[in-house]
């Protein structure tokens, strides 16, 4: 017998599909008739499930899509007028109800909803760990427990963010739309910052599992795009984040060893950066240069640019790095932007003074009594001064704090260096 | 299920060449996918699949269609048509393949990989008579 090709179907094509059906679905339905949108949604995948199996549609997207639309035709002909007329009159609303349907469906308009419910999601009124969850929730088609796990927290938290997400959507009668005029500026930066999250949790937290950490940080692209490509969202801040997510995303692969070990950016091997990335984030950079707004992606992408520039860690240009920090500094005057300035002067020489930096950062004793980064990176510049009494002390507090093993595993092992130092 | 056993399915069934003979699995669904998140879907979708891709590999895979959710059922000298009582539950049949076993006992086995059991499927495994 002949063997049949492996049907094969396209990565993450359901939870592609899902954020695109949530979405003109909730358009058509409106927001406060999500979890009606997201029903309809689950009834398609269901019986594309039980069906499929026996034999694939020719255009398994397109099939979807249509099921979804036959359903809303369905329910907004039922729920709608079509008993209180007469005949004649209920026979041409109904045809009219399909023509007003219909013309949600075309790709143009998908995509337009897809960042509508973007900013819908973003609303000013949500909490922003809320924006999040519901963010992946509805635009990306992840599921609940998919969500825990990348956020790094428990089911029952996020079911909660979401119930409350959605009564704020309820009593704040919160529209599908992208807003208009200065609005839409005040509306982007939320945006922005959900997207910006989504990313780094992404990109930072070692703790989770490979797959989920790269899903996170590509669906944070994948949307970051989707507004670039809007007439709305392509603003020059956008493809600055843009720009600044594909510099980050191209060095993914080799920040990580086969242990679980962080790798420092002075060790990784800059030969498994991915190019294609790095170009593309070179290319985003160059569209954020137009107007005159300086956002925090434009310095924080510049500086991403500024590493995949060095050829090697010792090349970097660390005077031009410091100015960069300096001025980033200025728009984000945040603590751990501090803290990332005064690594950047102890590469420049200035440890001393770096170390009187951080120790200056206000709450610096509460923060680090909780966060291990503070301790790590004093620990470090300690050890650099040779001063191993304070390296000690600094490390063994971060190792403490820190909960993962990455980073306790690289910990420890500076631990070792400072006590046979001692 | 008493409904499933008064369903006729019309097969058409190729002309055997060895001792094998032909059964058919009823594939009866699960509540357990109903709550799945599009990921998962996507996953047990290409685990049925590699399933079948498996079955027409061994070539012992035969044919297999799939039924829409939903249906009439015509009962009674009347034949008074009702709907359902599929609309009620989950549990109704999806689908059925025809594949080639030995026994009865060997196509049981065939059942047992299919990949809704864990959701709370079931698989119905019946000999097609030949005459």
């Amino acid at each position: 017998m002949q063997k049949a090709p492996a049907q094969q179907l396209v990565d993450h094509l359901f939870r592609h599909e899902s954020g695109k059906m949530v979405a003109v679905l909730t358009r058509i339905f409106g927001m406060h008739n999500l979890e009606m949108a997201e029903d309809v949604v689950q009834e398609a995948f269901l019986k594309a499930i039980q069906v499929w199996k026996f034999g694939m549609p020719p255009n398994p997207a397109a099939w979807l899509m249509q099921t979804a639309r036959n359903k809303a035709i369905d329910i907004v002909r039922r729920e709608g007028y079509a008993r209180r007329y007469s005949a004649e009159v209920a026979e041409q609303l109904t045809a009219e109800t399909e023509n007003t349907v219909m013309q949600f469906f075309s790709d143009h308009e998908i995509s337009d909803s897809q960042l509508r419910l973007v900013f819908a999601c973003c609303h000013p009124s949500l909490k922003q760990e809320d924006q999040v969850a519901l963010t992946l929730k509805t635009v990306s088609g992840f599921g609940v427990a998919e969500i825990a796990r990348a956020l790094l927290t428990n089911e029952a938290a996020i079911q909660k963010r979401l119930y409350r997400a959605k009564q704020q959507i309820k009593e704040n009668n919160i529209y599908v739309e992208i807003p208009a005029g200065p609005a839409l500026y005040e509306r982007l930066e939320t945006v922005y910052t959900v997207l910006y999250l989504l990313f780094n949790e992404g990109y930072n937290s070692i703790k989770a599992e490979e797959l989920i950490r790269k899903d996170l940080c590509m669906e944070a692209m994948r949307l970051c795009k989707l507004l670039s490509e809007n007439k709305a969202g392509a603003k020059p801040s956008t493809y600055a984040l843009l720009a600044l997510m594909c510099l980050q995303a191209s060095r993914f692969d080799s920040r990580i060893d086969e242990n679980n070990s962080i790798i420092l950016l002075q060790h990784q091997d800059r030969t498994k950066w991915n190019q294609q990335l790095i170009q593309m984030g070179y290319c985003y950079l160059n569209q954020s240069s137009k107007g005159d707004y300086l956002s925090v992606y434009h310095i924080e992408s510049a500086i991403a640019a500024e590493h995949c520039l060095a050829a090697t860690f010792s090349q970097t240009n660390w005077q031009h790095m410091l100015h960069l920090y300096n001025i980033l500094l200025g728009i984000k005057p945040t603590p751990v932007v501090m803290l990332n300035r005064a690594v950047i002067l102890s590469t420049c020489g200035q440890t001393e003074k770096a170390i009187m930096e951080i120790l200056a950062i206000t709450g610096i004793e509460a923060l680090l009594q909780t966060q291990y980064i503070y301790s790590a990176v004093l620990g470090d510049m300690y050890l650099t001064l040779k001063d191993y009494g304070n390296a000690k002390s600094m490390l063994a507090l971060s190792a403490r704090l820190t909960n993962s093993t990455a980073e306790k595993n690289l910990l420890g092992k500076k631990l070792k260096i400072v006590e046979q130092l001692l | 299920m008493a409904v499933r056993c008064n369903t006729i399915i019309l097969i058409i069934i190729s002309k055997k060449q060895t001792l094998m003979k032909d059964f058919m699995l009823i594939f009866i669904n699960g509540e357990g996918s109903s709550k799945f998140s599009p990921e998962e879907m996507q996953a047990n979708m290409q685990q049925w699949f590699n399933w079948i891709n498996d079955l027409k590999a061994k070539g012992i895979y035969v044919s297999g269609e799939a039924l829409l959710p939903g249906g009439k059922t015509v009962k009674g000298a009347d034949g008074i048509i009702t709907d359902g009582p599929f609309a009620e539950s989950k549990e109704v049949v999806g689908g059925y393949f025809i594949v080639k076993a030995e026994s009865i006992e060997n196509a049981a086995e065939i059942g047992k990989s299919s990949p809704d059991l864990p959701h709370g499927g079931a698989v119905e495994v019946r000999e097609v008579m030949k005459f």
